[in-house]
């Protein structure tokens, strides 16, 4: 067990071989600290972009096609330029980072806070704004120490705040921190809990952050991976920044490696230049599935990712192959299971996120989220019933209707799985709880029978016919579900 | 249990200047209330309501929402341990029924010395260092039985220093002194910026 992480750096970056955009600090001990962070040529991107007018600065991002990487994967130039010329207007950056598997905008604000202020200070100037809140989840204590004493140092440097670096422009970058609410990284979520308010989101349209955001003002939501490659980019140029990566996705992404490989690790990757084949077998990256395991499963892109199977292995790591196959890289959270897992218990454990997790605003979410764990749940006790397997599917469909994952079920070609799915939600939270679902009962069905009490004589109908289901199903489902407290008080939990 | 001391309450009106509109201050006060406290009173939800200019209700309504405020007594030591899925593939879950059987308590309960309080908690962003869990919100990875028993005897025998109380978030604090402030105004008053005006204007002149 590693010993105080409160004075080290927290462990998990692997410094492999490759480009480095925005872990170039990272083996540094001393990465955090203003000192540390100038002698590397720390704010000379802010430097630059002071030289600029505030629109080059914007230009040279939207010319750089900077990704989100918080996991919609939206070029951050283009949603810049969504926002009318409407003042006062905000800039809000997520640092909120909870998505089941995510692990990279904590280590960015623990071992380079300024590079992030950095990147924050940019924003303000390219946009025209001069009021930033960094929000950080309320459990990273360390993260929330590290950005206060470097906003601390940096505000005491001339670096934000007043005249920044002796010129007319004066930008405030205040450190907000949350309690513990997964949906408030949804960034109308976000928004409400930056207002003070239960972090619930906002019905899109019409409250578009970038037109009506905090306090109804002209908003952007920033993930902390994407501003921190401003910096860089301001330091360097949109040119050079597209030698990294691949055409539609230029640059690189940090990426979160974990579960059943033999070297998890957080890598930073060029886009579009390496398989999850390479991420999970090379010696740079994984070297192997444990204990030379065969690889049965993997999730590309967080908890809310449809899964992978080892047919996918050869996708590049790049949003528009990933996205075509049917899933998404999202937050950069890349997890292995090996053939020794349960695929209902682990289909299960994501659910039960989305379940725990779902803000309770829509009724399709808050209810059938609740009555997929608690299906899957009891199928794990050895309680299912003959036909759960459909239950759980038309349960799925009431909250995300009709799209499945196409990765799992490749025969059926691309027209009949529309990813990402659609939504009865006013988010995408509860949907999400239905791709680890429909990704684990089209390719392991024969699980899913087996914890059936008594094998299904009839496999019932198939998902094509569950997506749309009639009002008989539906008062047949929901009849099916409303025992289900019964059964599920005997359990243990 | 209490409303915000003096100290606080000069704390408190530091962290309001900083938004905008005052609400937009309640988390992080309900933070310093828990931090006073260890658990967030009813008294001080009533104080904080007063601080930035609404209801007791629509503080509790806030409050209530997220997971991290304790509106009742938690233990000394909050152990936070995750059973999301990469920790769950890698033993996260044995690691809590092991913290069951060695604090002889269920998750959300508190022991009987109210040391410990033990949470069953969603992905804390340390996946490749499975399973781990935290306390008061510091990290402990790659935590196996003989860390976690080693860990428990440190806490009980107050070895661990570095671990603050529960209620206790970052130490460090945001201070921004005034005349370095650009300055923050409600969003009825507040304009384009005059550095911005000007130096749009230069440029399409």
């Amino acid at each position: 067990m590693a010993t105080n992480a409160y004075v080290a750096h927290a462990p998990g970056y692997v410094d492999n071989e490759g480009p480095k955009i925005v872990t170039s600090r990272f083996t540094d001990p001393e990465s955090h600290t203003l000192a540390g962070s100038t002698a590397t040529g720390g704010y000379e991107g802010l430097r630059r972009a002071l030289a600029m007018p505030p629109e080059d600065v914007a230009v040279e991002v939207k010319e750089a096609v900077l990704l989100g990487r918080g996991g919609a994967g939206f070029p951050a130039g283009i949603k810049w330029g969504f926002m009318p010329p409407v003042w006062p207007r905000y800039l809000v950056v997520n640092g909120d980072e909870s998505e089941p598997g995510t692990y990279k905008d904590r280590l960015l604000m623990e071992r380079d806070p300024h590079q992030l202020i950095e990147g924050c200070v940019i924003t303000c100037y390219a946009l025209g704004l001069n009021t930033c809140y960094l929000y950080i989840r309320g459990e990273m204590a360390v993260a929330q120490e590290r950005v206060a004493q470097a906003l601390n140092d940096a505000y005491a440097a001339n670096l934000v705040g007043k005249n920044i670096l002796g010129t007319d422009v004066s930008v405030d970058v205040v450190l907000h921190w949350g309690a513990g609410a997964y949906i408030v990284g949804e960034e109308t979520a976000l928004i409400e809990s930056l207002e003070g308010n239960r972090g619930m989101p906002r019905l899109k349209p019409p409250f578009f952050p970038a037109a009506k955001g905090l306090y109804m003002k002209p908003t952007i939501v920033n993930n902390v991976e994407t501003l921190s490659n401003l910096p860089w980019l301001l330091t360097h140029s949109a040119t050079e920044y597209k030698h990294y990566g691949s055409e539609m996705s230029p640059g690189t992404r940090m990426l979160a490696i974990s579960g059943h490989v033999k070297r998890p690790g957080v890598y930073e990757v060029e886009h579009g230049k390496v398989t999850f084949r390479d991420l999970f077998y090379d010696d740079n990256f994984c070297q192997g599935i444990r204990d030379g395991n065969e690889l049965k499963m993997f999730i590309p892109g967080g908890g809310s990712a449809p899964w992978f199977f080892p047919e996918q292995l050869d996708l590049p790591i790049e949003a528009r192959p990933v996205g075509d196959a049917g899933s998404m890289l999202g937050s950069g959270a890349i997890v292995a299971m090996d053939h020794t897992t349960d695929a209902v218990k682990a289909c299960l454990r994501i659910v039960r996120f989305f379940a725990r997790e779902s803000c309770g605003k829509c009724t399709p979410c808050r209810e059938g989220t609740a009555w997929e764990e608690q299906i899957l749940q009891r199928m794990l006790d050895g309680h299912g019933r003959p036909d759960d397997i459909d239950l759980l599917l038309s349960v799925g469909s009431q909250i995300s209707p009709g799209p499945y994952p196409v990765a799992a079920n490749p025969e059926a070609g691309l027209a009949a799985v529309p990813f990402p799915p659609k939504q009865t939600t006013i988010c995408p939270l509860g949907p999400s709880s239905v791709a680890p679902i429909t990704s684990a009962i089209r390719r392991f069905r024969h699980e899913f029978e087996a914890k059936l009490v008594g094998p299904a004589e009839d496999p019932g109908p198939g998902i094509e016919e569950f997506a749309a289901v009639d009002e008989g199903e539906l008062i047949e489902a929901t009849v099916g579900a409303s025992d289900l407290h019964a059964v599920h008080g005997e359990g243990e939990r | 249990m209490s409303r915000l001391s003096a100290d606080n309450v000069v704390l408190a009106r530091e962290i309001i200047s900083r938004y905008p509109r005052p609400k937009s201050a309640l988390i992080p006060l309900l933070h310093l209330a828990q931090e006073q406290d260890g658990y967030v009173s009813d008294d001080a939800m009533e104080h904080l309501a007063e601080l930035v200019g609404v209801s007791p209700a629509e503080v509790l309504g806030t409050c209530s929402f997220y997971e991290m405020f304790k509106r009742e007594p938690v233990g000394r030591y909050l152990i936070n341990i995750c059973t999301n899925i990469s920790c769950q593939l890698n033993g996260g879950e044995e690691l809590l029924h092991q913290a069951e059987r060695v604090l002889g308590i269920r998750p959300g309960g508190v022991t009987d010395d109210g040391l410990f309080t033990l949470e069953d908690v969603e992905c804390i962003a340390a996946c490749t260092e499975a399973p781990c869990l935290q306390v008061n919100y510091r990290y402990q990875y790659r935590v196996g039985e003989q860390d976690f028993e080693q860990l428990v005897d440190d806490l009980r025998g107050g070895k661990r220093t570095d671990i603050p109380p529960h209620g206790t978030l970052g130490r460090v604090h945001q201070r921004i002194p005034a005349d370095a402030m650009a300055g923050i105004e409600p969003p009825e008053v507040a304009g384009i910026p005059d550095w911005y005006a000007r130096r749009t204007a230069e440029e399409s002149s």
